[in-house]
Parts: structure tokens; sequence; C-alpha cells
């Protein structure tokens, strides 16, 4: 039964040749020598000379970093916190409230978000810049962060932290000693999770900035509503390499610790 | 104490960050336009009072009268609805691939779908421009196979917005079709066709309804973000296409009125409310099943 027949084959055939091929597409572009972006020249690698020359991207892609570290790390401690509220919180009141505003903004049209915190940093007359991006970026991607270890809380075992706490140990100490490292690879995937949300926001970002801070997906943006540039190819190209090296690493690297922690309770069936 | 703080530290950023800015749209939404830096009023310097009397519903007049912004959230609905439908069409075939693959392949044709997701959606919409374009690869393509004559009008039509939607969100409908499907027990098929059902038959009686909660996951989480969608409609629709959350944007920032903009944004939320508690439904039932 589990023989790939001729119709899946072509499916999956078909359907990731249509997830791929743009993008591939558009990496071989990026190395083309004429600034025609859909005739081919011969090889070159000019135009990622002239991108990093290019001091308002550079600019803009400093920005964009920043902005991405300091919102994501605020989204995971906040979302792990709403996590831990979520799955161990009890009855307080406003749950259902509390809740509500965790699963809403996975939702929302980011015009509405946007827009909706735009009018309040004006409405309390806050300068808009850096500060401001950080502050709606980490509001929305907690949100995601709450999701993502929120499923892992709710199927860990608690007899676990117990244990802890019957041996002595702190609540706070059970948590660092026992919870976290349980939870770890959870709030990681939801920090890289909230960082590539950051990294990758244009509608958010252009509501609430002000004129000092552009963002890489705004410069982008704007170069790209003239049309197709073999620059933007270069950089979109940077781009998705780091992004693949980044993804297949991580499923390489969980995929070993899958096979550690198989060989690991195989072993410890033996002894016992 | 410690379990106070907990609670209160997300609490309150959510509710600074989240509540009161939609209870700022909602009540600009019913303010109207002034010459003015905020360009509303009346703005809560002017006294609870006359805040409270500068209110009315004109904007959500003004919004039924004009037949743009019907249009915007008609057309809106359309183009969601039928994307959704077109990547159900080819996220299903992929996602049932997937499952009945061999075991040890399903890791990494998991990382395949989920490896675009992590890449820039705007790099992704903005690579359909070049393909799309009148002297595009596709048309270069059909002209070099003989299948046209002169090149065809993609881009900047409502036909590249379909087309960058169901790109764009087809993950979203493969991975909870194909966890629905994963989890399906194989011998429930081989007794339905032990019991007489041909193949097809059986995939329509038995695989079908019993992936239905992957399916509606699926629908919702590409319909309700293509229907708000900002970036799609612009980069590769044409003047014409009109979809809500371009409208809003342009009503913002090129026409500057907040007011419109604001009750545009009211009423996509009141439309969006919909499909929300049908797909919260859809969620729980399915925790319930699985319980």
């Amino acid at each position: 039964m589990n023989r790939l027949s001729p119709f899946n084959v072509v499916s999956l055939t078909f359907g990731f040749a249509f997830l791929y091929l743009p993008m591939l597409i558009l990496v071989i572009f990026s190395f083309n020598e004429s600034k025609l972006v859909t005739v081919w020249a011969g090889f070159s690698t000019q135009w990622y000379g002239t991108l990093f020359q290019n001091e308002a991207f550079l600019d803009a892609a400093w920005v964009t970093l920043k902005v991405a570290v300091m919102s994501s790390t605020l989204a995971t401690v906040l979302g792990t916190m709403a996590a831990y509220v979520l799955v161990r919180g009890g009855r307080f009141m406003g749950r259902t409230l509390f809740s509500g505003m965790i699963y809403a903004p996975l939702v929302m049209p980011e015009v509405i978000t946007g827009l909706s915190l735009l009018l309040l940093f004006i409405g309390i007359g806050m300068d808009r810049g850096v500060m401001t991006i950080v502050l709606a970026h980490t509001t929305f991607s907690m949100c995601f962060v709450s999701v993502v270890v929120s499923s892992r809380l709710s199927t860990f075992d608690r007899s676990l932290e117990e244990a802890a706490l019957d041996l002595g140990a702190s609540q706070f100490d059970a948590f660092r000693l026992v919870t976290l490292p349980i939870i770890a690879p959870a709030v990681i995937s939801g920090w890289l999770l909230a960082f590539t949300l950051s990294l990758d926001d244009l509608v958010i970002a252009s509501f609430t900035t002000g004129p000092a801070a552009t963002t890489l997906p705004m410069k982008i943006w704007s170069s790209v509503r003239l049309g197709v540039s073999p620059e933007i190819n270069a950089l979109s190209s940077i781009l998705i390499g780091i992004v693949s090296v980044g993804v297949i690493t991580a499923s390489l690297l969980s995929k070993r610790h899958a096979v550690r922690v198989r060989r690991e309770e195989q072993a410890a069936q033996r002894v016992t | 104490m410690r379990r106070f703080v907990l609670i209160a530290v997300p609490y309150l950023w959510l509710l600074a960050l989240f509540l009161v800015p939609f209870a700022i749209v909602f009540k600009i939404s019913l303010s109207d336009i002034a010459l003015a830096i905020p360009p509303y009023t009346p703005t809560l310097k002017d006294g609870l009072g006359a805040l409270l009397a500068g209110l009315d519903f004109e904007n959500f007049v003004f919004l039924t009268q004009d037949d743009l912004y019907w249009k915007a959230y008609v057309s809106s609905l359309q183009i969601a609805f039928i994307s959704t439908l077109v990547t159900l069409l080819v996220g299903y075939p992929m996602a049932y691939a997937m499952a009945r693959a061999p075991e040890e392949w399903r890791a990494t044709l998991m990382m395949l779908v989920i490896l675009p997701f992590w890449t820039s959606f705007l790099i992704r919409v903005y690579a359909w421009v070049g393909i799309l374009s009148t002297e595009g690869f596709l048309n270069q393509l059909l002209l070099w196979l003989g299948v046209i004559n002169e090149p065809l009008t993609i881009l900047n039509t409502n036909w590249a917005v379909y087309i960058g939607i169901v790109y764009t969100y087809l993950p979203f409908m493969i991975l909870p079709i194909y966890a629905a499907i994963e989890r399906l027990d194989e011998s429930l098929i081989e007794a339905a066709e032990d019991l007489g059902c041909s193949r097809l038959q059986a995939f329509w009686l038995v695989t079908i309804p019993l992936s239905r909660n992957g399916i509606v996951a699926g629908c919702f989480l590409v319909f309700i973000p293509a229907l708000g969608e900002f970036v799609i409609p612009s980069l590769l629709g044409g003047s014409g296409t009109l979809m809500i959350g371009k409208v809003l944007f342009e009503e913002f920032f090129s026409n500057r009125d907040w007011p419109v903009a604001s009750a545009v944004a009211v009423i996509l939320l009141l439309i969006l409310i919909i499909p929300i508690i049908l797909f919260q439904r859809n969620e729980q039932r399915q925790q319930e099943a699985e319980q």
C-alpha cells in the first residue's frame, strides 16, 4: 500500500514544480548579465556587487535585523508566559478574553492590525520609528509563539515537575531545571517563527514606522512596484539561500535528535 | 503574587496593544474627517461629552452609497472564494500523495512544503511578476511551444491575483489535509474495497469524509487571510482589481481619509467574524474527536 501510484507521482511532481520553479527562475536570473530580467545574456555576479554597494539597502537590512531580534526575543518571553497561563493558569477573571486576544491576531488581516496600531501610536503621541515597529511586531508574533509553546506544554507530563517539587526544588527551580529544558525546542521554534515573521512583514511595518526607519521589505516593495529589477533578484536569492540553509540544518538537527532519543529509550528499556 | 505577574504582563500587553487600538479604530470610524493633525474630529482632547456627541454612522452610510466599496467587498469575497477552491483542488492531491508516500520520505516531503512558508512572502509574490508579464517566461514558453500566437495578458489582471494567492497559501491547505489523511486508518479503505467498492468509490465514500476536518481547516486558513490580502492584489493585480485590503491601504495613505479607512476596517472585521467562528468550531470538534 505504501507505494506511490502514478497519479500520486504526477500530482507531487507538478505540485512541487509549481512551488519551486518560480523561486528557481528568480535565483537563476539573478546571475544574468543583462539588465533585462527575462532575456538570458550570460553569467555574471555583477548585481550582487552593486547590491552590496547600495547603502540604502544595507541600512534597511540593518534596521530590519535590529527590529527582528528585539521583537522576536520580547515575543518569545511574552508568548511563553502567555502559553504557561493558558495551559497552567487555571481559572482567572477574563480568561476567555485573554485566549481570544491570543488567537485573534493569528487570523487578523495585516491591514487592520497595522491601521489600529498606528492610530494608537498617534493617539498617545508616540514618535514612530524602530521602537513602534518592535512593539507592533512583538504584539502579533507573541501570539504565534504562545500557540507553538502551548501545544508543547499541553502534552507535557506534569508528574516530572511534581517529582522535582517533591524532591525539594523551589517552583522557580522546577521550571528552570525541568520544564524549560523540555519545552526548549518549542520555545526555540517559536523564536524562529517570530523572527521570520518580523523579517518578512511589509504591511504592519509600513503603517507603524516613521520617516526615520525603513525596513528591507519596505525598500523591496518600493522598488518592486516599478517592475522587476536584477538587484532585487540578487537580494531575493541571498534571502532564499539563507532560509533554505537554515531550514534544512534545523530539520537535520531535529532528525538526529529524534534518532538519539529513540536510541536512548531503547538502551533504557534494555537496562530495565 | 508570582502567578499574578505571570498573568498580568501578557494580559496588559495585549489589552494595550491589541484591544485598545481596536476601540480607537471603532471610535474614529464614527468620527468626521478634519483638516487637522490627527485628521479627524472629535478627538479625546475635546472632552468626553463633545466626543460622544460628535459620533455618528455617517461613514458607514457613505460606504453603502459609494459603489466602489460595495464592489470591493463583493470582489474580495469572490476572489478569496475562487482561490480557496483552486487551492483545495491543487492541495488535496498533493496532501494525499504525501500521506501515501513511503514513510521514510514523508519528513522530507513535509520539509519541502514548509520551506516556502519560511521564505519571504513578498519575494515569492514578486517572483511571479517576471513569469506572468507580457515578455515573461510563461508567454515565452507558450509562444515557443506554439500554443498561442501572441502573448497573453495575465499580469495586472485578476488571473494573476488567483495564481498569486494559490501559490502563496498552498502550504496552509496541504498541512491540515495531510495531517488528517495520515491519521486515517487504512484498514477502513481495505474494508470498503473488500465489501465491493471500487478504489474511486472507496476514496469518495471513506477517505474524503474522514479528511473533512482537514479540508475545512485548510479552506479557512486560506480564505481568511486571502480576504484581507494587500500585497498580492497590489503587485500582481491591475487597476481594475478591487480588494478591500488594497482599498483600505489607499484610502489611508493616498486619500488620508482616516474615518472612512477605519469604517472599511470595521466592516471587514464584521465580515471575517463569521468564518473565524466557524473555523474555531471546526477546531473544537476536531479536538473533541481526538479525545
